[in-house]
Formats: structure tokens, C-alpha cells, sequence
């Protein structure tokens, strides 16, 4: 018998004390209550499975063709994520091809996400191309993040720990498709998420879910019967700045040769 | 047409980024010097060997800064050295850096701990201080010194490698950031090398005139057209990688020759070809060249060498901004440019710049003041006393 109050030497016999026996199975509880507590969050992500019993690899589609530069996507990702003024997670490019071939780009602004009117008379070729973060399978942000703020998270969702992040915008000058910015008011690295606080929830980014023409797709890749899945097996895609070797998961159907 | 993508309106690394290599590269070069001295012995670089070194170590105390000014949060920098990813090449910052620093205090302690322990026998707070630096063993005979001077001659060897990896590294982190077709260069880091060494040399040459003049001291004449000849040497080097890369990119004709080539044209005609190649390269290598294959009278001479340095100097730190800045004026769009130009009084402004670029000879005037950086200084002959 040990005495709670003082110890192995004590000779006095009292109510406190508790047998070699009891101390161990107590000792047993407690550490399997710990173990339990730290694998609970690892059990968890089990259950982040697909209907196939597969994890999920979340990817994202755009058909260029059906996009109508509406920015209903836009508007629905700033009032979403509070993206900060002068800053884009996701902007629409529109594109017009001259008949002597000049391409001209813009981009509708953040002000009023409204395109400026500005017709051209001899344009022969004209698209619109919703742009974010790609989310690359080799991201080269998260390769250079020196602190390792920029992660991928198990469902392919390229994302930037705030609290970690120093600010030094090494992953912004490596991002080739310009989609980081420095926050202006948390002075760290921000980018689009995916939504990533409505993705593991079941529900889709606010600009997939805003889209009135369906234009941008979002899916699971490791569901062969999810609409992502079946789209990309059907139809003819581009991957932006291919050569840059960073595997994006950002498809773009019908994408026109001029979209960089 | 100009097409940016919208988050490319704010050019990120400003001019604290220029800064950043600039000061490495005067580290880098300053050191290099000091081991021609005392690793290569050259003789003739001995009056300015001292000056060299403690040079190097005060610019790489100040090195860090541009950059503390810069990270958006600087209370989480050492995370850098703490909690490292190491996929980065910027992860590699902390560990160079500081024991490049090390290594660099370690040979000043040596090189110069005779010349403390000699200030540390007298009275007052110097000698105290002195008397702490050499950490109260006041041993000095002529056993010591040449303990001191042989691991002083081990350490600036070690720290040569060091000082092209320091630099050479500052110049890969642009060069292997394959979004930017201006930095995607395996040649960067060795342009980064050499410029160093020319900025190193070039600061050294200046300063040490500038000292001699206020002290009226007799310049060394053979220890500054030794460096004038190095200088020459080094800046052919530095300026013939800068035209060989421009020239492949011409050549190669590769999607992104278009967009340089306006770049060049455009945004950094003046900055790029006018003031970097045409006026502060050509017209050094001129003076130097004149310099070095004639003979020219002594006035002459400290007048071509000393105006190529200061011009070098400047050269090295356009050279910085038209690669930083430079950089970034160039759209991932490859459809358009965007502008910058600094402020004056802004966080990441000019004044603070020049500040940052100024401290470094203010403690190395202090540094001065504990010991002589010049033991070999002599005044100058006056007219009347040869009479």
C-alpha cells in the first residue's frame, strides 16, 4: 500500500492510500484515454471517404465554352473568403482575337465585377476563361515555402497555414499562374482554398455553387462516377502552363491556344 | 496590349529585395579579397587585408535586415531556422548565413587578437572591452601569433567556399524559380558570384580612398593597382556572363525571347542598357583597361581606379535591380509589364535603403576606433618636410 499524501515511507495507515494494483489499472485508464484521444482526429479522416470507400482526390473542371463572364463566381468568392480589395482568389479573363490576329485580354475588375463595354468591331474569335489556383499535384509553392506554410492536404487541396506563414512571398513570385497574393491586412501568403471549409463538409465552393451556367465543375477524382470523372473521360481538356511540370488539377475544357 | 493577371499589380519583393543581395555581395566580395591575402598570399593586398575582413563581417551583420524589413512577419522569422521545410531554397537562409558568420567572427578573433590584447593592456572602457574580446588571456608572444595566424589562414579558406555558397545561393533562389522567365537561369548564381566580387572589390577601393583622404594618409600604390587590376579582371568576367546569358536568350528564340526582348526595350532600357551595360560597364572597363595595358602617372591612375570602383558600385547594384525588379515588371500572363518605383518615406522606402546601406560604415568606423583597420597606414609626406 502507498499513502496519497505521503508516500511510499509512510508507516500510518489510512483511508487515502490505495493498493500497487489500483494505481497501475488507474495509470492503464488514463494512457489509453491519451492514445484515444490523439488517434480520434486520424479516425476521423477515415470516415473522409467516397461512396467507393476510397479518400477522396478533389479536382476542379472549367468549360471555357459555356462561361458567359457573369462573374457570379467572383462575386459569390469575395463575399465568401473576404478576399481583400485589390485581390483576386479567382478572376475571369475575357479574350477577343482581331481579324489581323491581335489577341486582346482584360480582366473584369473587383470593384463591380462588371466587364468595361468596349466593343471591337473586327473581332472574329471571343471567349471567356475563369482562372484560380490550380492546385497543382507538384505544387511549386509548396515546394519553396521556406516554412512549410503552403501544404497539400490529403485531398489534393493546396493550402497556407496563416499561422505559420512569415510573409517573405517566395511562393508568390513561384506561383506560374499568378493566383497568390500577400494578404494586405495579415501580411501572409492567401490564396483561393477551394472552399475548403464547405468542401469537407459535403457542399461545393461558393463559385461552383454561384456558376448559373455550370461552367465551373468540381469533383472527386478517385469516384470513377463522380461528374468530374465522367466529364474528363469524355471530353477534350488543356492544362494551363503544362511545361512548368506542376501537374495542376485544374482542367479546362475547350481551352483556346491563346489562354495562357 | 498589356494583360496582367490581376494579382500582378503589386510587385511583392521591393527594393529592401535589392538591397538583400547587394550587401551579400559586398560580404562575399570583401571576404574574398581578405583570402587573397591571407590564403593566396598575396602580398600587396596586406594594407587593405584587415580593413577586407572586418568589411565583410560588419556588411553580414547588416545583411539580414533588408529582409526583417521586408517579411510581412518578421516576429516569425526564425521559424525559418526552426521549423525548416527543406524542399525550400530559402530554408537553407538561416544555416549559411549564420554559420558564414561564425566562421567570419572566428577569423577576425585570430587575425586580429594581438592587436586587441596590445589595446587591452591599457586602462579605461576600450581597454576593457578589448580585455572581454579576447576573453582576459592577454597571452600574446610570437608561439600565439602563429597559432592565430595559421587558423585564421584554415578559416579563410573554409570560408571562401562559403562566401561563393552565401552568394552563389542568393543568386539560385531567383534563378531556379521557373515562373519567372527573366530569374530561370542556371547562370544566375555564377552572374551572382562574380558581381559579388566586383561589388566587394569596388567598395573596398572606394572606402579605402575615401579613408585616406580624410586621414591624409599616403594611399598603398601598389595594393590599390593590384586591386584596380583584379577589379578589371573580375568585372570582364561578371559582365561577359550578364551579355552571354542575354545573348542566349536572344538566340534560342524560345517563347519567352518575345516578351524579355520588350522587357529590355521598354521597361529597363534605360536602367538595364543605358546606365547598367552603357555607361557604368563600358566606361569602367575602359579607365581600367587604360589603366592596366598603359602606363599612367600615379594621380591618373587613383583617379580611373577610383572612379571605375565607384562606378562598379553602382554598376552591381543596378545590376541587383534590374534582376529583382526587373523580374517582376514581367506579367506570368507573358502578355504585359507592370511598374514600380519605390517611395521615399514608405516602410520598404529609399530612406530606408540608404539607412540600411549606410549603417554598416558607421560601426565600421566604431570598429576602427577599437582597433586600427589600417595598421599600415602612413601620413602623408607634406611638401614642405621633403623640402
Amino acid at each position: 500500500m502507498i499513502c496519497r499524501r505521503r508516500g511510499k515511507g509512510c508507516r500510518m495507515s489510512c483511508e487515502s492510500a490505495i493498493s500497487r494494483r489500483e494505481m497501475l489499472r488507474r495509470l492503464f485508464v488514463g494512457a489509453s484515454g491519451c492514445l484515444l484521444v490523439s488517434v480520434l482526429p486520424a479516425l476521423a479522416r477515415e470516415d473522409e471517404k467516397n461512396s467507393k470507400g476510397r479518400k477522396p482526390m478533389y479536382a476542379y473542371a472549367v468549360d471555357t465554352s459555356r462561361c458567359i463572364g457573369c462573374c457570379a463566381c467572383m462575386r459569390a468568392c469575395s463575399a465568401e473568403n473576404d478576399v481583400p480589395a485589390g485581390r483576386y482568389r479567382t478572376w475571369i479573363e475575357r479574350y477577343r482575337v482581331r481579324a489581323n490576329g491581335e489577341v486582346l485580354v482584360d480582366a473584369a475588375p473587383e470593384e463591380n465585377f462588371v466587364f468595361k463595354v468596349d466593343p471591337v468591331s473586327d473581332a472574329v474569335k471571343a471567349f471567356f476563361v475563369p482562372k484560380l489556383c490550380n492546385h497543382c499535384e507538384k505544387s511549386v509553392c509548396s515546394q519553396v515555402c521556406p516554412v512549410g506554410a503552403t501544404y497539400t492536404t490529403p485531398e489534393g487541396v493546396v493550402l497556407v497555414d496563416r499561422k505559420r506563414c512569415i510573409g517573405c512571398g517566395y511562393c508568390v513570385q513561384a506561383c506560374p499562374y499568378g493566383t497568390r497574393y500577400i494578404h494586405p491586412v495579415l501580411h501572409v501568403a492567401d490564396k483561393c482554398t477551394l472552399c475548403y471549409h464547405r468542401i469537407t463538409r459535403g457542399l461545393l465552393p461558393a463559385c461552383v455553387q454561384a456558376c448559373p451556367r455550370g461552367v465551373r465543375m468540381f469533383g472527386d477524382l478517385n469516384d470513377p462516377e463522380s461528374h468530374i470523372s465522367i466529364i474528363l473521360k469524355q471530353r477534350r481538356y488543356r492544362l494551363l502552363k503544362p511545361e512548368m511540370g506542376t501537374h495542376p488539377r485544374c482542367y479546362y475544357l475547350d481551352l483556346d491556344n491563346e489562354v495562357i | 496590349m498589356n494583360y496582367l493577371f490581376p494579382n500582378e499589380a503589386h510587385v511583392t519583393w521591393t527594393v529592401m529585395i535589392v538591397m538583400y543581395p547587394y550587401i551579400t555581395g559586398l560580404v562575399a566580395g570583401a571576404f574574398i579579397v581578405s583570402s587573397l591575402y591571407h590564403v593566396f598570399g598575396v602580398k600587396e593586398l596586406k594594407p587593405i587585408a584587415r580593413f577586407s575582413l572586418a568589411s565583410a563581417f560588419v556588411f553580414l551583420l547588416f545583411a539580414p535586415l533588408p529582409l526583417l524589413v521586408h517579411l510581412g512577419r518578421p516576429d516569425r522569422a526564425f521559424n525559418i531556422m526552426i521549423t525548416p521545410h527543406f524542399t525550400s531554397a530559402m530554408a537553407g537562409f538561416g544555416y549559411i548565413y549564420s554559420s558564414y558568420l561564425i566562421l567570419v567572427a572566428l577569423e577576425i578573433w585570430f587575425v586580429m587578437r594581438s592587436g586587441f590584447v596590445e589595446r587591452a593592456r591599457g586602462s579605461g572602457f576600450m581597454a576593457w572591452l578589448c580585455r572581454l574580446i579576447v576573453l582576459f588571456n592577454l597571452k600574446d608572444n610570437p608561439a600565439t601569433r602563429e597559432a592565430d595566424h595559421r587558423i585564421a589562414k584554415f578559416l579563410a579558406g573554409l570560408g571562401i567556399p562559403m562566401a561563393c555558397t552565401l552568394h552563389g545561393y542568393v543568386g539560385f533562389l531567383f534563378g531556379s524559380l521557373k515562373a519567372n522567365p527573366w530569374w530561370s537561369t542556371p547562370l544566375m548564381f555564377i552572374i551572382f558570384i562574380f558581381s559579388a566580387i566586383v561589388s566587394g572589390i569596388s567598395v573596398l577601393i572606394f572606402h579605402y580612398f575615401v579613408v585616406s583622404w580624410i586621414n591624409r594618409w599616403k594611399v598603398n600604390e601598389v595594393c590599390v593597382r593590384t586591386m584596380g587590376r583584379f577589379l578589371w579582371g573580375f568585372m570582364i568576367v561578371a559582365v561577359s556572363l550578364e551579355l552571354l546569358e542575354l545573348l542566349s536568350i536572344f538566340y534560342e528564340q524560345t517563347d519567352k525571347t518575345e516578351v524579355l526582348s520588350s522587357l529590355i526595350h521598354t521597361k529597363l532600357f534605360v536602367s538595364y542598357v543605358v546606365l547598367q551595360f552603357g555607361v557604368f560597364s563600358l566606361i569602367p572597363f575602359l579607365f581600367l583597361a587604360v589603366h592596366a595595358l598603359f602606363k599612367v602617372s600615379q594621380r591618373v591612375a587613383h583617379a580611373l581606379i577610383w572612379t571605375s570602383a565607384t562606378m562598379l558600385l553602382v554598376q552591381v547594384l543596378l545590376m541587383r535591380w534590374n534582376v529583382v525588379i526587373g523580374g517582376q515588371l514581367v506579367s506570368k500572363s507573358m502578355r504585359g509589364f507592370t511598374d514600380y518605383f519605390p517611395g521615399l518615406w514608405e516602410k520598404e522606402g529609399l530612406i530606408t535603403a540608404g539607412v540600411i546601406f549606410t549603417a554598416p560604415f558607421i560601426i565600421l568606423y566604431f570598429f576602427h576606433c577599437i582597433i586600427s583597420l589600417f595598421p599600415d597606414a602612413e601620413p602623408k609626406e607634406h611638401r614642405s618636410i621633403r623640402k
